[in-house]
């Protein structure tokens, strides 16, 4: 017990607070205990379950899961998707930044909003779409078949449908930054001289780098963990159109309960990493945007 | 065209950002979404009605908006609450559950799914004390709700957290300093201020909750627990593309009004910050 | 009532912001705290609101004689306007100064028509009776520092506190909002203390000026007082334009700029031995003549004028190379027929000495 009281007193309000802004320190310690405990039920308990389940029946099962051929080309089927669509989606996020940010056009919000619209649609949604629009009743699926060429339920499909799903995770983050950073830095370079690549390179570039990456990392980890709109477009294929959280799927379905949770360990890990980065990336860009000025004078009442 | 869209600026690439943006926009995006509001129009009146009012159907949009709903109310609570402790107070781990909010997001959500059976099911850590209770969690309503909790809580503590640093500390001071107890300062000063933020928070958790897929579908079973995506899902296996198309229509149709909604309620926000 | 306080320290992480200060302000009167930034005075008038807990050891916190120290802000019937306002955003002006009557235990809290009757009869003591359903985002600065004030007047305080209550104004309004809280004064007579960096504010609305410089008090005086005989160095410096000298004091003589002047009455204990001495003239109490007036004083040459505005002030250079600022009036400038390079005579009607602590 004594750590515990060690512990509730060291649940303080943040330097800088006064003494009438503040609750007292049991009511303080109480919040915090919930907080925590209704995280610990809810995000770390799912957390822990994935690698306890993973190891449950030995460590040559959890190896043996990873190295099925089966598991091995879902591996290579998402990297590939992962590949592709991320890139193109920051190529994308990048562009459309630069349009909405330094300029000024009528239409703009709506604009937004359009970039938007992935996020609000159900993931299961997100791959009917293409399903209506590629399989074989639909609109192109009967062109489709006539020239032989494969995209339902073959690797073009899944690629498009996390497309759609990741699309706007670049462009979200890039617009209120480049929005933020104004025009001013790019009408200097332009009056210095500098051609268009020049001033993006030179100028534009470094001042948003850390946002790029950030939208980079939440673009990957959705591409490669996506199921919802994967699993609609695939046809579950297996060694050919299975990405990881498919493969998953069937092994749980099949009850082979330690093979699935060894498979989703690997996108467990992906999702840690992903939080790493961004916190590191969120700190980097907290001190790259940190003007000098306003930010380094410690907060001291006078 | 551009002359009359672009008001003159020195940076160079409009047309070129802009014509690729609404290109690829208009690929990814609008045709193929446009290409189900073409299907449904397809369908006669009675045909889609007959659809959506399917007992099966309906069940289905009463389970999935309903426990959404209160998914989303329990975020805004717990959500609440977490995020007050992230942005208030300082206590060892602070940083490492700061982070560890974004996990949802992070994590994929088939993951998530078996995992969050995996922990309620009834031999699972938190399924067994709940099953002495009498409380079955997995394969029944309550697990979906559960599974929609875990995918919403990031959306209401990313935007409160802004919001709770933003506020002025002068604000609580002048309550203070007008005889206003804690508890009254909360509720008459600081929960107005918030409640525009704790909204928009709100309503994201619902809008991802409502739509869910992988993390719910698990935990659900399928059998009396069908959420809209899994009927979504069922009918197009059954090659039913008009059936699958009407459920998804009346699911769009209700996100983009909630996107509206939230579009509406942040300008608000912004003007009365002004 | 009055108010005093003993021996208040109060530490910041490692920043002292006050090195154990007492202060005694008696009922009625309308004090100001000036100091520069850093110099503690915000934190001293926080202190006297409970804000903020003075460190441990530090004297009481007493009202009319009865101890605060323990009462949070909300029991001690302060009314406390903020620098920046304040003001509930959601609330109308209305809502805002009614506040702090709803917010009372409900033995104490007055009806919606109690309610109603005092808001709109201080609205009307700060001219916004008809603004009274607006939102504070579509108030003017000055119009939100009213509202400020009228909601802090609502809880019928004993004391008004005001942390640079035109600080974020701009110039004009500035200067008449002072001299309408300077009649409000007058007319309600509650006992105030307002936070200031502006000495020109403090001058013309304070009956008594608290100069502080960090974390301890320099000097309490009328304005007159604190003007005309500055305890202090610092506060010779921080209340208008000084020019320095460095000279040496002895034998009831005070040396510097090549002269030789009388010692002001007090300044200096009779019989010490010479000190070197810092002297202190302020630009206006300089008489510039084109001869020597007298033994007193010393040859300089004009160097710069600025004409534009109520008095012609010039830059000179005197003879032992100190840069001197002197202020005149247009009719003596015109008079003496001063341009760029002129040589004159400057004669000290005043002046102020300090010796240094250190010096032999």
């Amino acid at each position: 017990m004594a750590s515990a009281s060690a512990w509730m007193r060291s649940v303080t309000p943040p330097q800088g607070r006064s003494v009438a802004t503040t609750e007292s320190a049991a009511v303080r310690w109480l919040l915090v205990a919930v907080a925590v405990g209704f995280l610990l039920l809810f995000l770390l308990a799912p957390l822990v379950a994935v690698f306890a389940e993973a190891f449950s029946a030995g460590l040559g099962a959890f190896l043996a899961a990873l190295v099925d051929p089966d598991a091995l080309s879902a591996v290579c089927l998402t990297l590939l998707v992962a590949g592709i669509a991320v890139p193109l989606n920051t190529i994308f996020g990048i562009a459309a930044a630069w349009a909405i940010a330094k300029f000024n056009f009528f239409g703009k919000n709506l604009l937004v909003t359009l970039i938007d619209l992935p996020l609000a649609v159900s993931p299961v949604i997100s791959g009917l779409i293409y399903v209506l629009l590629f399989g074989r009743s639909g609109y192109l699926g009967p062109w489709l078949a006539a020239h032989d060429i494969k995209i339902l339920f073959a690797a073009p499909g899944i690629v498009l449908a996390t497309m759609f799903i990741t699309f706007p995770f670049v462009a979200r983050e890039l617009i209120p930054l480049m929005q933020a950073q104004g025009t001013d830095d790019e009408e200097a370079a332009r009056g210095l001289g500098a051609t268009g690549w020049q001033t993006f390179l030179r100028v534009t570039l470094p001042n948003i780098k850390w946002g790029v990456l950030y939208g980079i990392v939440l673009c990957n980890a959705r591409a490669m963990g996506e199921f919802g709109a994967v699993s609609v477009v695939s046809g579950h294929i297996r060694g050919e159109t299975n990405t990881m959280p498919l493969h998953v799927e069937i092994l749980y379905n099949e009850y082979n309960t330690a093979a699935a949770f060894a498979v989703a360990s690997l996108l467990a890990v992906l999702a840690l990493v992903t939080l790493v980065l961004k916190t590191v990336l969120e700190w980097k860009s907290a001190r790259a945007h940190a003007r000098p000025d306003i930010a380094t004078a410690e907060e001291v009442r006078v | 065209m551009k002359s009359r869209l672009q008001r003159r600026s020195v940076l160079p690439g409009f047309g070129l950002t802009m014509g690729f943006t609404l290109m690829y926009l208009s690929l990814i995006v609008l045709i193929p979404l446009s290409g189900l509001v073409l299907k449904s129009a397809t369908m006669t009146w009675p045909a889609f009605w007959s659809t959506i009012t399917e007992d099966r159907v309906l069940a289905s949009l009463r389970l999935s908006f309903g426990g959404a709903l209160i998914a989303a109310t329990v975020n805004a609570v717990f959500g609440f609450v977490v995020a007050w402790v992230l942005v208030r107070y300082r206590f060892p781990g602070r940083r490492l559950v700061d982070a560890l909010i974004d996990l949802p997001f992070a994590l994929p959500t088939a993951v998530s799914g078996i995992a969050l059976t995996a922990v309620y099911a009834p031999t699972g850590w938190l399924g067994r004390p709940l099953a002495a209770l009498g409380i079955q969690a997995a394969y029944t309503p309550l697990g979906v709700v559960i599974a929609m909790t875990f995918v919403g809580l990031p959306f209401v503590v990313r935007t409160l957290q802004p919001a709770l640093e933003d506020l002025d500390v002068e604000i609580e001071e002048a309550a203070a300093s007008l005889g206003a107890g804690r508890f009254q300062a909360f509720v008459r000063v600081l929960l107005p201020a918030l409640l525009p933020s704790l909204l928009t928070g709100f309503a994201l958790a619902f809008s991802r909750a409502v739509g869910e897929y992988g993390s719910v579908i698990f935990i659900a079973g399928t059998t009396k627990t069908e959420i809209a995506p899994l009927v979504i899902v069922t009918k197009l296996e059954q090659y039913d593309y008009a059936g699958a198309t009407a459920v998804a229509l009346v699911m769009l149709v209700a996100s983009f009004g909630l996107l509206f909604g939230i579009n509406l309620l942040q300008r608000w926000s912004r003007r009365q910050h002004a | 009532m009055s108010i005093e306080v003993v021996n208040i320290a109060k530490t910041f992480h490692t920043f002292r912001a006050l090195r154990g200060v007492s202060l005694k302000i008696e009922a009625g009167e309308l004090v100001a705290l000036l100091g520069p930034s850093g110099s503690g005075k915000t934190t001293l008038l926080r202190i006297i609101a409970g804000l903020e807990q003075p460190d441990e050891g530090s004297g009481p916190i007493l009202f009319d004689g009865e101890e605060m120290g323990h009462r949070a802000v909300g029991e001690r019937q302060v009314g406390f306007v903020f620098q920046h306002y304040a003001l509930f955003r959601h609330m109308t002006v209305f809502e805002n100064v009614a506040f702090g009557l709803r917010v009372r235990p409900r033995k104490t809290r007055p009806t919606d028509a109690e309610v109603a009757e005092k808001v709109h009869a201080l609205l009307r003591l700060v001219h916004l009776d008809s603004l009274f359903d607006r939102y504070p985002s579509q108030l003017s600065g000055g119009q939100r520092q009213r509202v400020a004030l009228a909601r802090s007047l609502a809880v019928e305080p004993k004391v008004l506190l005001l942390d640079e209550p035109f600080g974020a104004l701009d110039a004009k309004v500035r200067q008449e909002l002072r001299r309408w809280l300077r009649r409000l004064h007058d007319d309600i007579g509650v006992t105030s203390v307002f936070v200031t960096h502006d000495q020109e504010e403090a001058l013309e609305v304070a009956d008594r000026i608290v100069v502080m410089n960090e974390g301890t008090i320099e000097q309490v005086g009328t304005p007159d007082e604190v003007f005309h005989r500055p305890a202090t160095e610092f506060v010779m410096k921080f209340l208008g334009n000084v020019n320095l000298f460095h000279g040496r004091v002895g034998g009831g003589k005070v040396q510097f700029a090549g002269v030789s002047a009388d010692v002001p009455e007090g300044s200096v204990e009779d019989g010490a031995p010479l000190l070197s001495a810092r002297v202190f003239v302020r630009p206006h109490e300089l008489d510039l003549s084109l001869t020597p007036a007298g033994r007193g004083s010393f040859p300089a040459k004009v160097t710069r004028i600025h004409s534009a505005g109520p008095v012609v002030r010039l830059e000179l250079e005197a003879e032992t190379g100190e840069q001197v600022f002197a202020h005149i009036d247009h009719l003596r400038f015109q008079a003496l027929g001063l341009s760029e390079g002129s040589r004159v005579f400057l004669l000290p009607r005043d002046l102020k000495l300090f010796t240094e602590d250190f010096s032999v």
